[in-house]
């Protein structure tokens, strides 16, 4: 891509054909995996995520252990081959930050306090990045959460909208998350519309800010409608 | 974070105290600690350093810069890379050992909120092909009671602003002599709520921290540079908007002290 291609056009239409507030296609499967107590797959444009969950098991090392509640662990774990340029296996301060973000969204629905002294593990596994993946692995270790029958108050759903060529879009995938000018990642409850995860950086006024949230917000609904549809498809009885 | 009894019963104490419209130290909502920002804190090694004084909490931020290679898809420009650690004599519940999940997000944050503002002109640290500077930021937390974001963001801009740049001939670095300053442009502040009951609160004491259920951190310079919502509690959009009003409020008063 040179310097001068735009990433949106006059007429508001994105370099992938899509409009402003229009979500890459999103496919999601729940029980993917056999080992896992609960697991997920969630192939989001370009992005691919698998998520597996452990638990209520007994919690090691012993010290993490609560006697109020369950610990509740995240990893999110990006694979080398993952990217354009191999990323060095192992976690970096990237995915530290990811990680300890989304064990605190989902610590916001699941009912930790049914299982005292126990962890519930959630591991997320970037297969393929296409910007958005923290969104993208957040949205699958919700529905994977379902699939292991944890309780919990609600279906986390997380969608990122941002900022490129002064437009305010939903979203972004990779070229418009390196050259555009910010990225809201927002993970919402749907049912009371209160945001469980948000970060930010780029550069936005006030109105700006106000629109990108209130359009991933929105985008987050339709990504939780696609979380219950998949559920329901896997366990609705006939 | 595992809590202990007496964190359950402060917590309890607290929670009662803002449903009371009340804070343990009597501040207003909206209100921070006192601010006492020393500039040049270190200033025989350091190029840049600042002293930070949010109440009681303390932090200490240094700049050392050095010349390494530039990102290869930015050739022209400057690097900054923000770490940071948490003395294990700042807090009791701080240890020895490699950087936890608590110390990455603060330097994180905090690096999030220069960068994308531009604080640093990095355009301007353009030595060579394949040579640029390198701005390090280290953010030494010296005493904890409480909100350790925005105390760490204060320093590190404070401690740019304060910078000078290494002397350089003939390829080498010279320690000890600087030339003139570093080039800093906007000066972004970050700036912290904390959710307690249905309370929003600025500047969270340490205390204030353990009742909280959730936190979060808008970073501004005109506009909005950088944001972390943190805990495992919940926002709602009127909370978000109440706390971005209140970070560009009191970001313009923080911003006077530090310039």
């Amino acid at each position: 891509m040179d310097e001068k291609t735009r990433l949106v056009d006059e007429n508001g239409i994105r370099l992938d054909g899509r409009k402003p507030d229009e979500l890459r296609e999103i496919e999601m499967k729940v029980g993917v995996l056999k080992q896992a107590d609960g697991s997920a797959y969630v192939k989001w444009g370009k992005n691919i995520a698998l998520a597996s969950v452990y638990g209520p098991r007994e919690c090691h090392p012993q010290w993490q252990r609560d006697s109020r509640k369950a610990v509740l662990r995240c990893t999110y774990n990006m694979a080398p081959f993952s990217v354009d340029d191999r990323k060095r296996p192992g976690p970096d301060r990237r995915s530290y930050e990811i990680s300890k973000v989304t064990t605190e969204a989902l610590e916001s629905v699941v009912l930790v306090e049914n299982y005292p002294n126990t962890a519930i593990d959630v591991f997320i596994e970037i297969l393929q990045a296409d910007a958005g993946t923290r969104c993208v692995g957040l949205t699958a270790a919700s529905i994977a959460l379902a699939d292991a029958g944890i309780p919990m108050k609600d279906i986390v759903a997380a969608c990122a909208s941002g900022k490129a060529d002064g437009e305010i879009i939903l979203d972004l995938f990779k070229d418009e998350d390196n050259k555009g000018e910010a990225d809201l990642p927002i993970a919402i409850v749907p049912r009371t519309g209160e945001i469980a995860l948000m970060q930010l950086d780029g550069d936005l006024t006030r109105e700006e800010f106000e629109k990108a949230f209130d359009m991933a917000v929105a985008g987050g609904l339709k990504v939780n409608e696609i979380q219950k549809e998949t559920l329901l498809k896997e366990y609705k009885k006939e | 974070m595992k809590m202990e009894i007496e964190e359950y019963l402060k917590k309890d104490y607290i929670t009662n105290l803002i449903n009371a419209n009340k804070r343990t130290d009597g501040r207003a909502f909206d209100e921070y600690r006192n601010l006492e920002v020393i500039k040049g804190y270190v200033n025989d090694k350091a190029e840049g350093s600042a002293l930070v004084k949010l109440g009681e909490t303390q932090v200490l931020v240094g700049v050392k810069m050095d010349v390494g290679e530039p990102y290869p898809d930015r050739p022209n420009e400057g690097i900054m890379a923000t770490n940071s650690e948490l003395r294990p004599g700042a807090s009791p519940n701080f240890e020895l050992g490699p950087p936890r999940a608590e110390s990455i997000e603060l330097s994180r944050v905090v690096d999030r909120g220069i960068r994308e503002s531009g604080a640093i002109k990095t355009d301007e640290l353009f030595i060579e092909e394949d040579k640029v500077w390198v701005v390090f930021i280290d953010i030494h937390i010296l005493d904890h009671l409480g909100n350790l974001i925005d105390a760490a963001g204060i320093a590190a801009i404070s401690a740019l602003l304060d910078a000078r740049m290494p002397k350089y001939e003939d390829g080498e670095v010279i320690r000890g002599e600087w030339g003139g300053k570093l080039p800093v442009g906007r000066v972004p502040i970050p700036c912290t709520v904390a959710k307690i009951g249905n309370s929003i609160i600025s500047d969270p004491s340490v205390d204030e921290e353990y009742a909280a259920d959730a936190r979060l951190t808008i970073a501004t310079t005109d506009k909005l540079n950088a944001m972390q919502k943190g805990g495992s509690g919940t926002f709602t959009k009127d909370e978000i908007m109440n706390a971005v009003d209140l970070a560009f409020k009191n970001g313009d008063n923080i911003r006077k002290i530090v310039e």
